[in-house]
């Protein structure tokens, strides 16, 4: 189908048939990892900003790398040592770069919203690289991409996300994006990490690990932050560990042997899941790094290649 | 300096009356009501035919930010819009810069609303030195100096023996204590309100109770001390439910509620528009039924606009940065005008009182009527004017409104101010 969004903010607002063109694209330009030439020329002439105002190393060179495959020009704006730091706006930022009329505009920001107000602001493309706890539709799509290769379909497959979801984008997008290409959600954690009413967006919820990952397909086992590690939501690590680690011993007494794990990294080796399990035939992590690529490869060319799709 | 308004619908609550007459006014008073009154040699007519006239409506909660944030609006700027509103008193609160925490700031901004104001403007002291929660106030000469009420608006005094001595300290003054009712504890970090829609946004929320927990702590401390407590910018089916209960129990509770919780709920949050952010947030479809039926039955006893103006550079960023609250002055009449008396939601007369008599009653201001001997301020509507909100051309300083385009029905006509005619 004919993509006619300006942007890419949330998983929300796509439908199925949507997501399933995003996932489709991807999936068509993987071979372009296994090139020896890694370029095609799609995107020649077209400018891609990469406007970071949170850290990130795998999101950011992901879509830095998909850009150049596809021939774009890409500009890393990250906020140290540009304008943020000296006080400007975030819609000053967003006007000035609007200035230098780019094609696409990638943000990632800390605050929810920031994507949904720049594209307001901007009228080049946006792709939201993640917003504060709101949406990560790009990495929900990478997740979707990877779980069709292992599982070769979506209808019916039940997937448990495990860990912090109160303070997840990658749960929010995910949540929504696998609700409508049919699968099942629940979502797991001590219940000062479930957000209030979670269920109303069509995900049920487990209080026990055990009881979340039994009988389920995929198991995605979410980041705790550091900042969470301690304190009013959780008493300690170690307690978060023993309760809310995924560990073989665990793994084998509860879940299917079918069942792949998932982790949208970086890992807390230890934390959330043990090295065992994070490096061990169940875990498709480095699959989902790899797939990154291709999703963002894929966003960039419906968005800013509409007319030289044909070209690649 | 004689005024005629000739042949309106006088709706005056405070003397129950609602029917074609005219309003007569000499020398900044109401003269008399009555059918067809003689206008004396020289009196002015005003032919309000086909408008309703009541008594001037009172906003008991906006912030004037002057001293200190003149960038955001002034009390000549303030005063203005509330001129434009419809109103003809306005009570600011504190939270200027220097606070209002002591007469010499009362007597600046009673001089500066004297001299370039256009309505009254009565001064709220604040409970606290520098709203800081520490120590009290100097509640005595805010009270001298003409302060008709105390509050920390914009802070909750969350030390609770502090706030008990505040409202035993003002007992004697007859001006009651107002409570901004936010837990801190609970709202910290918070953008919304908690529910539904900040779980899908992922902004960080503050349940109902971090306003519910200090609506009844004060209410208990209204019973300890006896002192008279009016909850500010009341949001939530929870507290309309306390309140409701503590009058019951003749505990001596009071509330307000603003334009905004009536008409707006946390799905206007969705646009990630700064301007639907405020304190308390916007809360769900079932508060808003309980404000609004607590509104009719007198539990909510008046509106209050909680006029917040700020620059545009503060509402127009990153959602959980913004700064909190909106404007209403401007707008709140005909919203309310609109949106519940139009669709027979809320009966006109019990509008008109909760706009006029009540607030005038709960802080002892005069006004509030158009009873013979009162001040001349009269608020004139026009009940099928249609105007669209167009906050660029608003008399006040900032901007920051989510009611922008919105078409409504009726609105101010003409606002009278001590007997002169203030064209809106």
């Amino acid at each position: 189908m004919a993509w006619t969004r300006k942007d890419l903010l949330t998983m929300r607002e796509l439908d199925a048939a949507e997501i399933l063109t995003l996932v489709d694209t991807a999936a068509s330009l993987q071979e372009i990892a296994s090139r020896e030439i890694k370029k095609v020329p799609a995107l020649r002439g077209k400018t891609i900003v990469n406007l970071f105002y949170e850290s990130s190393t795998r999101t950011r060179t992901s879509f830095e790398i998909a850009g150049k495959w596809l021939s774009a020009d890409v500009v890393n704006f990250s906020i140290s040592g540009s304008s943020a730091a000296k006080g400007e706006s975030f819609v000053d930022t967003a006007r000035n770069i609007a200035a230098m009329s780019p094609d696409v505009v990638v943000v990632r920001h800390s605050s929810a919203g920031a994507a949904t107000l720049l594209a307001r602001e901007l009228p080049c493309s946006v792709v939201n690289a993640g917003d504060g706890a709101h949406e990560h539709p790009t990495q929900a799509l990478l997740d979707l991409l990877t779980i069709r290769e292992k599982k070769g379909h979506f209808e019916g497959l039940g997937v448990a996300i495990v860990g912090d979801i109160a303070h997840s984008r990658v749960a929010r997008s995910n949540i929504h994006g696998m609700r409508k290409l049919g699968m099942t959600v629940t979502v797991a954690g001590p219940p000062t990490l479930i957000p209030p009413f979670v269920q109303e967006l069509g995900c049920k919820v487990a209080y026990r690990l055990e009881d979340a990952i039994r009988d389920v397909d995929v198991i995605m086992m979410l980041r705790l932050q550091n900042e969470r590690m301690a304190g009013d939501l959780i008493p300690s690590l170690r307690e978060y560990a023993r309760y809310w680690g995924l560990s073989l011993d665990k793994l084998h007494a509860h879940a299917r042997p079918d069942v792949v794990i998932m982790h949208p990294g970086p890992v807390n080796r230890g934390v959330e899941l043990s090295p065992e399990v994070a490096d061990g035939p169940y875990s498709v992590i480095l699959d989902q790094v790899s797939r990154g690529v291709a999703v963002r490869m894929g966003v960039l060319l419906l968005l800013a290649g509409s007319k030289s799709a044909e070209a690649a | 300096m004689s005024l005629l308004i000739r042949n309106g619908r006088v709706v005056d609550p405070a003397t129950s009356v609602d029917a074609v007459q005219d309003v007569l006014i000499a020398d900044g008073v109401i003269e008399r009501t009555g059918p067809r009154l003689a206008a004396p040699p020289g009196t002015e007519v005003l032919d309000a035919t086909g408008r309703v006239v009541c008594p001037g409506f009172i906003d008991m909660h906006v912030h004037l930010r002057e001293p200190g944030h003149e960038y955001k609006e002034t009390i000549a700027s303030g005063t203005r819009a509330a001129a434009a509103g419809g109103f003809t008193a306005v009570c600011c609160m504190a939270n200027t810069n220097p606070v209002n925490d002591n007469g010499a700031v009362t007597d600046y901004i009673r001089a500066k609303a004297r001299v370039e104001g256009v309505v009254r403007v009565y001064p709220i002291g604040a409970v606290t030195r520098g709203l800081r929660g520490e120590v009290l106030a100097e509640l005595a000469e805010l009270a001298e100096a003409g302060c008709v009420a105390f509050s920390d608006d914009g802070r909750c005094v969350m030390d609770a023996a502090l706030y008990r001595r505040a409202m035993e300290y003002t007992l004697p003054f007859g001006a009651p204590v107002i409570s901004h009712a936010e837990d801190h504890t609970l709202s910290r970090d918070a953008a919304m309100h908690e529910g539904v829609v900040s779980t899908e946004l992922g902004l960080p929320g503050e349940p109902a109770a971090a306003e519910e927990v200090m609506v009844a702590r004060d209410i208990l401390l209204a019973e300890l001390t006896g002192a008279r407590v009016h909850i500010a910018h009341i949001s939530t089916a929870g507290a309309v439910r306390l309140v409701r209960d503590a009058k019951a129990r003749g505990v001596r509770v009071s509330a307000e509620v603003t334009p905004h919780h009536l008409l707006l709920t946390e799905d206007a949050v969705r646009t990630f528009d700064p301007n639907t952010k405020m304190k308390p947030p916007l809360r769900t479809k079932r508060d808003v039924e309980a404000l609004l039926e607590a509104l009719a039955d007198g539990t909510i006893d008046c509106v209050a606009t909680d006029h917040a103006p700020h620059a545009t550079s503060e509402k127009e960023g990153e959602y959980d940065r913004a700064a909190n609250g909106i404007l209403g002055l401007e707008t709140a009449v005909p919203l309310l005008l609109d949106r519940l008396v139009r669709p027979g939601r809320l009966p006109l007369p019990t509008l008109v009182a909760r706009l006029s008599r009540d607030p005038a009653r709960l802080l002892g201001l005069p006004g509030g009527s158009l009873a013979p001997g009162s001040p001349a301020d009269v608020t004139i509507l026009d009940l099928e004017a249609s105007v669209t909100v167009d906050p660029r051309r608003f008399r006040s300083r900032s901007r920051n409104t989510p009611f922008g385009g919105w078409t409504l029905h009726g609105g101010p006509w003409r606002t009278v101010v001590g007997g002169a005619v203030l064209a809106p």
